[in-house]
């Protein structure tokens, strides 16, 4: 194992390097998009309510591994170039963001309908109330199941290995097939998983603490 | 002037009809308490007085703004029309001092320094200037009770709904917080609409009774003559009820 990462720590480290860039974009974005279609879920309007239901129905019932390829084969070919780096991406904050909106979703709904009436009454609009009162209360009640969403995405970056990525699995790929030490090979690659998800486990538990 | 008309409204859960020919009018200054059996629409009427509940027909004027009519924009009424719930509901999110000066900044962006200072006043006049930096989960029922009434008090409101605001509560808690009603409403000349189960509080605070049974107005007396002697069987056998333990 020791051998396998000296020889090639060059290689490892690019795919780290790789691993962290697209858990990074995926999360910020998969937050965003999914905190908007959480809400959308949420809001008084039926047609925003089922265009929130249908985005996370169909993209969370969808492999990551299908929609990642349709990003890395099917938009190239009809719409405009992009790299494996980048449709893994793409596919992967679309895949996870549809879980997190399911999250938050359940977030804002466990928070009581009485914190929406105590704002209202006082003559707050709606999303006056949703972004000072409800938001805040569903973000600190969905931190533990959020915190499983990030690991699961860092985990799932794997996908990139697929579309050449050049990601950590990409990189264990590699390796086995040209030393043909498959144990070593993976278990360096698992090894460096644990070194990113271990401490975003940590820092979440912390999170957790530290706001309740 | 009249704060409160309702003309002729009547309100439908699915096919429960829960406000039955409601005809009430309501002046400015009155102090009105709504009395009533659970169940009988109570709540119900209070709520849609500020469009928590809304109404399916009739007319519905509260100070003038038409509740019938879906084009009204309903954050400008509540601005002038506060409202004590009997759960409280304060922002668990925010502090004691927090939860009564937010409202004032983000809807009638009252300066901060004079928001501060009028938040700080409320508290002392709800006996708890010493908690304004305590989350609500820190509190008790009955001074969170006095929180929310204080967060209503700092919109100015024209009009105050209480809606069962000491059933919640401990016995021992009641009073501290009935005792700032009465304050609330003696001094200030707000006119303040109730529903309560507190007849004794109702007797001295009140200058008007309605008693409610079956979602229908069944007396609207003054209070003197209505403790004294209801009209009708359904209210005495309900006083008879309730003062007799």
């Amino acid at each position: 194992m020791i051998d396998i990462f000296t020889k090639f720590s060059g290689q490892l480290f690019v795919g780290l390097g790789w691993t962290i860039l697209s858990s990074v974009i995926a999360l910020f974005f998969s937050l965003i998009i999914g905190t908007v279609f959480a809400i959308m879920e949420v809001v008084p309007s039926k047609i925003a309510r089922f265009i929130g239901r249908a985005y996370v129905e169909i993209l969370r019932n969808i492999p990551l591994l299908v929609i990642t390829m349709f990003f890395y084969l099917v938009i190239p070919k009809y719409v405009m170039k992009i790299n494996g780096f980048t449709a893994g991406t793409i596919g992967l904050t679309l895949y996870t963001s549809a879980f997190i909106a399911e999250t938050i979703r359940s977030g804002i709904q466990s928070v009581s309908g009485g914190q929406m009436e105590g704002a209202r009454s006082t003559g707050m609009t709606y999303w006056q109330a949703m972004r000072y009162i409800i938001l805040p209360q569903a973000f600190k009640i969905v931190i533990p199941p959020l915190g499983n969403q990030f690991v699961n995405l860092v985990k799932n970056s794997s996908v990139l290995a697929f579309v050449a990525g050049f990601d950590l699995m990409y990189q264990a790929n590699s390796i086995a097939s040209t030393t043909f030490d498959q144990i070593n090979s993976y278990l360096v690659v698992g090894v460096l998983y644990l070194i990113i998800t271990l401490p975003l486990s940590y820092y979440m538990q912390y999170l957790e603490k530290k706001l309740a | 002037m009249s704060m409160i008309e309702f003309h002729d409204v009547q309100k439908y859960y699915g096919h429960f009809h829960a406000l039955h020919d409601i005809n009430l009018e309501i002046d400015e200054g009155e102090t009105v308490v709504l009395i009533g059996p659970s169940g009988s629409g109570k709540s119900t009427l209070v709520r849609t007085v500020n469009g928590l509940e809304t109404i399916q027909k009739g007319q519905l004027i509260v100070n003038g703004h038409d509740l019938s009519d879906p084009k009204t924009n309903l954050n400008i009424l509540r601005s002038d029309v506060g409202m004590v719930f009997q759960h409280f509901n304060l922002y668990k999110n925010k502090d004691v001092l927090e939860n009564i000066m937010l409202a004032p900044r983000i809807v009638s962006h009252i300066p901060e320094e004079e928001n501060k200072k009028r938040a700080m006043e409320l508290l002392e006049m709800v006996g708890l200037e010493k908690w304004a930096h305590n989350m609500p989960s820190q509190i008790s029922g009955g001074q969170k009770q006095r929180v929310a009434i204080a967060r209503t008090l700092a919109m100015r409101p024209k009009l105050i709904l209480y809606d069962e605001p000491t059933s919640a509560l401990d016995p021992e808690m009641i009073d501290d917080v009935l005792q700032v009603i009465k304050k609330v409403t003696n001094e200030s000349g707000m006119t303040s609409l109730i529903v309560t189960h507190e007849m004794g509080f109702a007797k001295e605070v009140a200058n008007r009774v309605i008693f409610m049974d079956q979602g229908q107005i069944v007396e609207d007396e003054n209070s003197a003559s209505f403790f004294e002697q209801p009209k009708t069987v359904r209210a005495q056998q309900f006083l008879s009820k309730i003062i007799s333990h």
